[in-house]
Formats: C-alpha cells, structure tokens, sequence
C-alpha cells in the first residue's frame, strides 16, 4: 500500500506525462508519484441543503470534488455525511420525504435538475454501502445483472468483464471456482469487495462510498482500503469515513462536517494533509486530534 | 424485585393459554381419530380408495372424486389468485401513492375478513347464471374455482405484501445506486429476496381454500363424480360433510369424520410448509 502525498506541486503525474518522456523517471519516482490530484473539478457542489420533512440535516454546503481523486469525508455521525453523498446519485429519490436543494454540477450538467436521467446517472457515479449489499443471488448474477440491465447480453463479454472487475477487486482467485453459489455464503470482506466490483462492472466515472469499512473487520478493513487507495486516479472516488487514521491513508483531499445549531456543516474542506497537520479552524483541529468528536 | 414478583404473577396464565391454545389442537386430532376410528380400523380405510364412488346407503364410501374435486378446486383457485394476489402486492408496495397504498390496504384487509357467504351469495346470484347461460348448469368446477380465488386474494395480496416490505431497504437501495430500473429491482431483487415469503402465502391461501366449505357448497353444484370438465358439478370433502352430518349414521358417519380428518391433515401440511418456507426466508435478513 502506498501512501498518498497529495501536493500537486511537486511530483510528476503518470496520467499527465507524454509518453515520450516517461523513460526519464526512475522506478522509485514513478511509483511515488501520485497518478491523481489534478486540480480539476469532476463534480461541484454549490449551496447543498438536505432536510428530511421539516428536519434540516445538512446547510449550504459548497465543495469540488476533483477528478481521480480521492476525498475523504470525516465528522461526527448525524452531520449529514450520507446525506451529502446520496444527494450526489440522488438516491435521496429513494426517500419520499428527503428535499435537496442546491446544485450540483457533473461534468459540467446539473444532476439536481427535474429532466436528469437518473438511472444512467447511477451508472456513471457508483455506490458502496456501509454494509455490504450483494443481492441474494449467485456470485456470477449479482454482477450480470447489472451488465445485462445495462444492454450488455454476450456470453463472451459478461464473462469477461466478470473476471476482470473480480480481478480488479483482488476476488477472483478466491472465488471463481464457485462463481455460481450464493454471493450470501461469502465472508463480510469478500461480500464488500464483491459489492465493489459489481459497481466497477458498470466502469463508473466516480465511485461512492459509505463507510464501507466499518462494518468489516480489520483485516478485511485492511484489504478493502487497499483496494480503495488502489482505485485513484482511475476513478473519482468520496469516501465518508469515521476512521480518521484511514482517511488520512488514504485520502488526497478530506471535507470536515460538524453540527452547528443541529444542523450539518461544512467546516473545512481542503488537501488532506493540510487539513490534518494545519487546519485553519479550531473545530478541524480538535477533531483531528482527537480532543472532540 | 417487584418487576420479578409481576413475572411470577403473569407466568402461570400465559402458560396456561398457550397450553389451551396446543391443547385444541390436539384434542380436535384425537377427537377426529376417535369418531373415525370404525372405517380406520379393520382396514375400512382401503375402502375410500378402493370403492367406486360415495353411495353411503349402499356402503360404498368412495371418497376419492371428492378429494380430487377439492384439490383440483384449490389448485384453480390459487392458479388465479397467485398471480393476481401478488400484482396487488407489487402495486401496494411499490407503484401506489401513499394515500391510496393506505386505503388499498385497508380495502384487502375488509375484504380478507368478508363472511365467505356473502362471497358465495353473489357467486350463486350473479356468477352461476352467467356460466349458465353459456354452459347449463351453471353451479360447476368453474363457479367454484373463481369464487374461491376471489375469496383468497385478499389473503395471497396482504401476506405477499407483508413479504415484500420485509425485503430489506439495503438492497433495494443497493439496486437502485447500480441505475437498475424499478421493474428490475422489483423481479429479480425484491421477489426473489422475498420468495419464501411469497411462497409461504400462496401455500396460507391454498389451506384457506381447500378448508372453505360454504362458497363452494353454494356453487359448486355437489355431484359426487370425478371433474371431468370445467362446467361440470362437483363435490368437495368439505361440502359434502356438511350436507350429509345432519343424518349419517354408523359408518357412514364414521367416513365422514375420517374425511374431515383427512382435510385437517391436509392443511396441517400446508401450514407446516408455510412455516418451514418462511422460515428459510430468514437467511436473507
């Protein structure tokens, strides 16, 4: 696992430089080099409200989630974390009393407006759960069905984007010889990375996650943060976790959250290292230290 | 301490209805085998499968187009209500507005608790003559079959329902995060998720049918024969204990309490696999 610096100035970016000059870098600056953290906005959060009924839970929140990136969102539980990052499939769809206002902009389209495609919307941003979700069907189903939901009917093809995503997620040589029993039989950590792959399988542009560590423990916690670290700069990847030490890990930018007045805020929001060794506001650093929270 | 003085108090009644409740059960079994014990014993019992039909003056106890024409009746009706039930269920838990899911709800919950003869009054009323005056007589295999669905519906409906909303939320949610259509979600996540459940209602529907003696007793038309046909009338275990108690004597009396004896059996079976069925579901939750 290797560590993230995120601090765009100083290393060389493999997904920027030209092939032509890659050779000039020694295998210790390449694999050093963060291959993410261009300043460059993937999704952009203005003025976000969530209320459920008439209570508030989260108050004008205003952040850029940048492309391959990784950002952590860190906070007390109830400040509005889960909501923030529902809002940004708008699974917040789902529960017939959530309100969102605000706008959210993806590449550029706003996902708030009335006419969004959701269902294709959810294809591009993917979602990990706290806990882990497989559908009670076999291993081999819980990832073609989303394939095959989505246009995708060729044997060949499923089966290979099968392998690869199980692959992609550390998976597939634990279980492809049983890929047609039940996913429910898997252990907690499998079953999480299972749920990972099914959201790779559909290649999302940005990855979701809800704590998705926490209900696993620490060695399947080990493994999935693994994955998760390395997931960056293929995707754009927010992460809301209560494990600060991970989000530290793990993360180039972090977003603290606290309740002001009972409602959730945005405090903080920068690169992670900052934010942990030099936060500009009190709150961030009591918490990060452990004082709070 | 005083809360542990209530436990003791309240123990010795909660026991004792739970025992009365077992007890019913049991003593309806042992009562049943007690009155049917003259056909039972003696290998009298051979003679419902053996005889050629149910001629109780002559001592002919054949019961078997009768157990035929009850199961060939709660097959029919639960080939139409399941599907039926189980669309009302979809509709209630997933497309209705709230406002309406509340009174469709409360609609199938009246429905479910209708006296059965009022069901069997309006099948002999207003669907006898109309399959009728198509296919004389009228009182058939048929009137009997849709008016028993009718009746279950509500019952198939309301427990698929119930197995529908147990599915849990994580899933549904997890579905919907992977941009899965809501027809989708519900066929293959939130039925096969809640397939026990859905099993276990349509096997609860089928002991309500094959228990229900009044409905069919008014349209089915009571000919003791083997259903040969859908316009055809015929008699059901249940039917027929109730039309000829009132006069049966000796053996003839006898065959009828090891009829109702069977039919107990029977639902007990269903009841059983209904528990078992949900049972399993609970691997899911």
């Amino acid at each position: 696992m290797n560590q993230m610096t995120p601090n765009p100035g100083k290393k060389v970016y493999l997904n920027q430089g030209s092939e032509t000059n890659h050779t000039s870098y020694t295998l210790s600056e390449i694999t050093e080099a963060q291959p993410c953290c261009l300043p460059e906005p993937h999704i952009q959060v203005r003025d976000l409200s969530v209320s459920y009924g008439e209570h508030q839970v989260l108050e004008t929140v205003s952040l850029d989630i940048y492309k391959g990136c990784i950002t952590a969102l860190i906070g007390p539980s109830g400040c509005g974390k889960t909501s923030f990052l529902s809002s940004l499939n708008r699974l917040t769809d789902m529960m017939p009393t959530a309100q969102v206002q605000g706008s959210i902009r993806f590449d550029g389209e706003e996902i708030l407006a009335v006419k969004t495609d959701t269902l294709n919307l959810r294809r591009r941003i993917g979602m990990i759960f706290q806990k882990p979700n497989p559908f009670p069907l076999s291993i081999r189903r819980n990832l073609y069905l989303p394939l095959k939901e989505n246009g995708i009917r060729n044997r060949k093809q499923l089966a290979q984007k099968t392998e690869k995503v199980l692959r992609e997620v550390g998976l597939w040589d634990e279980v492809k010889d049983r890929l047609d029993s039940p996913a429910l039989a898997l252990s907690g950590g499998q079953q999480q990375r299972l749920c990972i792959a099914r959201a790779l399988v559909l290649e999302p542009e940005v990855l979701l996650m809800d704590e998705p560590c926490s209900a696993l423990d620490a060695i399947a916690s080990a493994k999935v943060e693994e994955l998760i670290s390395s997931l960056a700069g293929r995707y754009t990847v927010v992460i809301v976790t209560h494990n600060l030490a991970q989000a530290k890990r793990v993360a180039n930018y972090a977003g603290f959250f606290w309740m002001v007045e009972k409602v959730g805020k945005l405090i903080e929001f920068g690169q992670c290292d900052s934010l942990f060794e030099t936060p500009e506001s009190e709150l961030t650093a009591a918490f990060v230290s452990g004082v709070c929270g | 301490m005083f809360r542990g003085n209530i436990d003791r108090l309240v123990e010795p009644p909660l026991r004792l209805a739970g025992f009365v409740c077992a007890a019913i059960l049991l003593l309806i079994l042992l009562f049943l085998i007690k009155e049917a014990a003259p056909v039972l014993t003696g290998g009298g019992w051979r003679l419902f499968f053996a005889d050629s039909g149910w001629y109780p003056m002559e001592g002919l106890f054949g019961i078997l187009p009768m157990l035929v024409a009850s199961l060939v009746v709660m097959l029919g009706a639960i080939m139409i209500a399941a599907p039926i039930g189980l669309g009302c269920a979809i509709f209630l838990q997933y497309y209705a507005p709230p406002v309406l899911a509340k009174a469709f709800r409360l609609l199938l919950s009246l429905l479910a608790g209708m006296p059965s003869v009022v069901l069997g009054l309006w099948g002999l009323t207003v669907l006898v003559p109309i399959i009728g005056s198509w296919q004389p007589p009228g009182t058939s295999l048929l009137a009997a079959t849709i008016v028993l669905a009718l009746m279950v519906i509500p019952t198939m409906a309301l427990a698929s329902a119930s197995a529908l909303s147990s599915v849990p939320g994580s899933l549904m949610n997890g579905a919907a995060a992977l941009g899965l259509t809501l027809r989708a979600r519900i066929c293959y996540i939130a039925i096969t998720s809640a397939g026990a459940g859905i099993r276990s209602a349509a096997l609860l529907s089928m002991a309500r049918a094959i228990g229900e003696t009044m409905v069919v007793l008014m349209v089915a038309g009571n000919v003791v024969q083997y259903p040969s046909g859908l316009f055809e009338p015929v008699r059901v275990l249940t039917a027929n204990i109730a039309l000829e108690m009132a006069y049966a004597t000796d053996l003839h009396r006898a065959s009828l309490f090891a009829s109702g004896l069977l039919l107990t059996l029977i639902v007990l079976a269903l009841a059983w696999l209904a528990a078992r069925s949900n049972e399993s579901s609970k691997q899911y939750g």
